[in-house]
């Protein structure tokens, strides 16, 4: 098990050093920076001793190890935009993407969850059959067109919630969070759901499919003959059974959202780290866009080093050390 | 007499299918009393499992039990749906299945599993139905039943986890016990011993057993009375002794014919020429006759005949025959 656990953290070392060596790779080759930072009139001294500044007159392999001892310590040099700290700037945004992903992955799992149980339950009723059909549509809309359609209906119709923003915020130590005042809480609402609705499909698709497998398992049956209750049944013995496909499943879509807040925060407006990366795309703001990069490789391969781990929490089989298992 | 444990009466189970009205078992009737234990033998696809199903209420749609009546002690259970159900499975009727590979919880230690079903169905605390629970190990015969009360499935050989299985049928004191050829996915090795523990748990307690299996050799040291089944009916039903000395059946005769029981002295290997029909292409008149070796002109035609004497057979074998 320790083994299994170092293996993995390997390759995931040596994936974030892949991605840094891509993230590092768009100072090169993408644009010219000294283009972006210097306007129309500049001088040739000027753009030497930006170079220099910049490190840009070292060799490739020195760039690169600068860049990795940088980007470990959270330090991705200065926005070309901006002229501030990329740290800085991430640290301002990242609250309100992390919230923003932190609930509508709550809902997708919540609900996703709790549907796919009901439905596999009551597989042949009517409302487990309407369930189904109204998750196909969320399964194949867009994301960009969910959210339009939520806008157009929740806040241009009935004027129930805002199409755009956090809303009021309120500063907890370093932290910006939206949880705290009504409106932070209503302007959550719309984004999560846009976001989260593919993933909770997904989930809730795919913990009916396990579940039916499950429900047929010999150990169902014999809890069955063995009176246990059906809550018990269906929570106790059968769920707990479903739960590593569905823990792959959930922890790559948790990374999934991360990934594609980028569009939820773009049609509404979310000043998160997804809306910087598409504002630092325009103006070719390379160490934002590579500190993003970075940001997100880093919470995809953390999420799956957790759902391993919890493969190991949940299966007693997997716990059994290859030494004893030799012995 | 006592009344019976169980008592099962015309019971009729159908399968309900796109071409045909299937009748996996047809007018089956038996008791079972306290302490006796029932075996109950035929071919693969006899129906003796839908019956241990029907019994227990776990008949997997769109089999059903269509008419008779199933009687635990004073009570009909036929028919009873939800928690009804739910009180007589595990408490009046314990249930042991083939395969103990899979039969438990992966996920759950087995400690776990025995004292959740206790703490279903009788009245005691949480720390009593787990000093059960470790009773009901220990009396199971697993060594250091302590110790490998948080054991998962996983740890133990097929042996010991049919022991596990048994303590699991038991553990809520049902008054009957159903075992659908509960050594067949063993090794011989362990196969005579989980037989020697299941009978004796039942002598012990006085439950009555339905004990479904292949082996002749297991009716013959284990059954008091033994049931012959044969697409869906009762061919015979007898003491075990006379039923396997003198067949009344001729397809029990055919049956006991192909089981060498070399060690009873009952080695002879004619086997059955043909194999079962199947249910959909049931023959006309009794269902054995195109491979009864007695078959007259009335077999072909009429349906086999109720229970007479111990074999539903209109030309019983004949003490001649027998010898
Ligand atoms: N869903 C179904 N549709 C049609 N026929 C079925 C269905 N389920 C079971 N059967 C049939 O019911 C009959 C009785 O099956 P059962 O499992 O009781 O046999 P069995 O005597 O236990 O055999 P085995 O010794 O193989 O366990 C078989 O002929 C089987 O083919
Ligand atoms: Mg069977």
């Amino acid at each position: 098990m320790l083994a299994f656990i170092i293996q993995r953290i390997f390759q995931s070392v040596v994936v974030l050093l892949l991605v840094g060596l891509v993230a590092f790779s768009m100072f090169r080759f993408v644009g010219d920076p000294i283009d972006n930072m210097l306007g129309q009139e500049r001088t040739g001294a000027d753009i030497e001793r930006l170079r220099t500044q910049l490190g840009l007159d070292q060799p490739f392999p020195v760039q690169y190890a600068k860049f990795l001892t940088n980007a470990a310590q959270g330090n991705f040099g200065v926005s070309y935009r901006q002229g501030r700290p990329v740290s800085d700037i991430l640290a301002e945004r990242a609250p309100a993407t992390l919230e923003l992903a932190a609930v509508s992955g709550l809902f997708a799992m919540v609900l996703g969850v709790a549907l796919g149980v009901f439905t596999a339950i009551r597989r042949d009723g009517f409302t487990s059959n309407a369930i189904m059909t109204v998750s196909l549509i969320g399964v194949s809309l867009p994301t960009f067109l969910i959210g339009i359609l939520l806008i157009y209906l929740f806040s241009v119709e009935l004027g129930w919630l805002p199409s755009f923003g956090r809303g009021e915020t309120v500063q907890v130590g370093g932290w910006t969070t939206g949880f705290l005042t009504a409106s932070g809480l209503k302007a959550l609402i719309l984004p999560a759901i846009t976001l989260g609705l593919y993933q909770m499909t997904l989930i809730m698709r795919l913990v009916r499919s396990e579940m039916l497998e499950v429900l047929r398992a010999d150990y169902i049956r014999f809890a069955r003959a063995r009176g246990l209750r059906d809550r018990s049944v269906y929570f106790r013995h059968a769920l707990k059974n479903t739960l590593v496909p569905v823990i792959t499943v959930t922890g790559l879509q948790l990374g999934a959202i991360i990934a594609f807040a980028i569009i939820t925060e773009t049609v509404f407006q979310w000043p998160g780290v997804g809306l910087l990366f598409i504002n630092a795309i325009q103006f070719v703001d390379i160490p934002v866009m590579a500190a993003y990069l970075m940001l997100i490789s880093v919470m995809f391969v953390g999420i799956n080093l957790i759902v391993d781990l919890l493969y190991f929490a949940i299966d007693p089989r997997l716990r059994v050390d290859r030494v004893e298992a030799k012995a | 007499m006592t009344p019976p444990i169980l008592s099962v009466r015309d019971l009729v189970v159908e399968i309900p299918t796109r071409n045909a009205l299937l009748r996996p078992v047809d007018r089956v009737s038996f008791d079972i009393a306290a302490g006796e234990i029932l075996g109950v033998v035929g071919e693969s696809g006899a129906g003796k499992s839908m019956t241990g199903n029907a019994v227990i209420g776990l008949l997997d749609r769109p089999a059903h039990i269509a008419s008779g009546e199933i009687w635990l002690k004073d009570k009909r259970i036929d028919g009873l749906k939800g928690e009804g159900l739910r009180k007589v499975r595990g408490k009046g009727i314990g249930m042991v299945f083939q395969d103990p590979l899979t039969s438990l919880n992966p996920l759950l230690p087995i400690g776990e599993q025995i004292s959740e079903t206790i703490l279903e169905h009788l009245p005691v605390s949480k720390s009593e139905a787990e000093a059960r629970a470790l009773a009901a190990l220990e009396e199971v015969g697993i060594p250091a039943a302590k110790a490998r009360m948080g054991s998962y499935p996983h740890e133990f050989s097929g042996g010991m986890r049919q022991r596990v299985v048994i303590a699991l049928a038991l553990c809520a004191e049902p008054d009957l016990v159903i075992a659908d050829e509960p050594t067949t996915a063993l090794d011989v090795s362990v196969q005579a011993q989980i037989i020697a523990l299941l009978k004796r748990l039942c002598r012990d307690r006085g439950t009555a057993v339905m004990l479904v299996t292949h082996d002749m050799g297991v009716i013959a040291e284990t059954a008091d009375r033994v049931a012959v089944m044969y697409a869906g009916r009762l061919a015979e039903l007898g003491p075990v002794r006379d039923v396997l000395t003198a067949a009344s059946h001729p397809y029990t005769a055919g049956l006991m014919g192909s089981t060498p029981l070399a060690s009873k002295g009952l080695a002879r290997l004619n086997q059955i020429p043909g194999s079962m029909p199947r249910l959909g292409a049931l023959p006309t008149g009794c269902a054995f006759h195109p491979r009864c070796p007695k078959t007259q002109e009335k077999c072909r035609v009429d349906p086999a005949p109720p229970m007479q004497g111990r074999a539903a057979c209109w030309y019983p074998m004949t003490v001649e025959e027998i010898a």
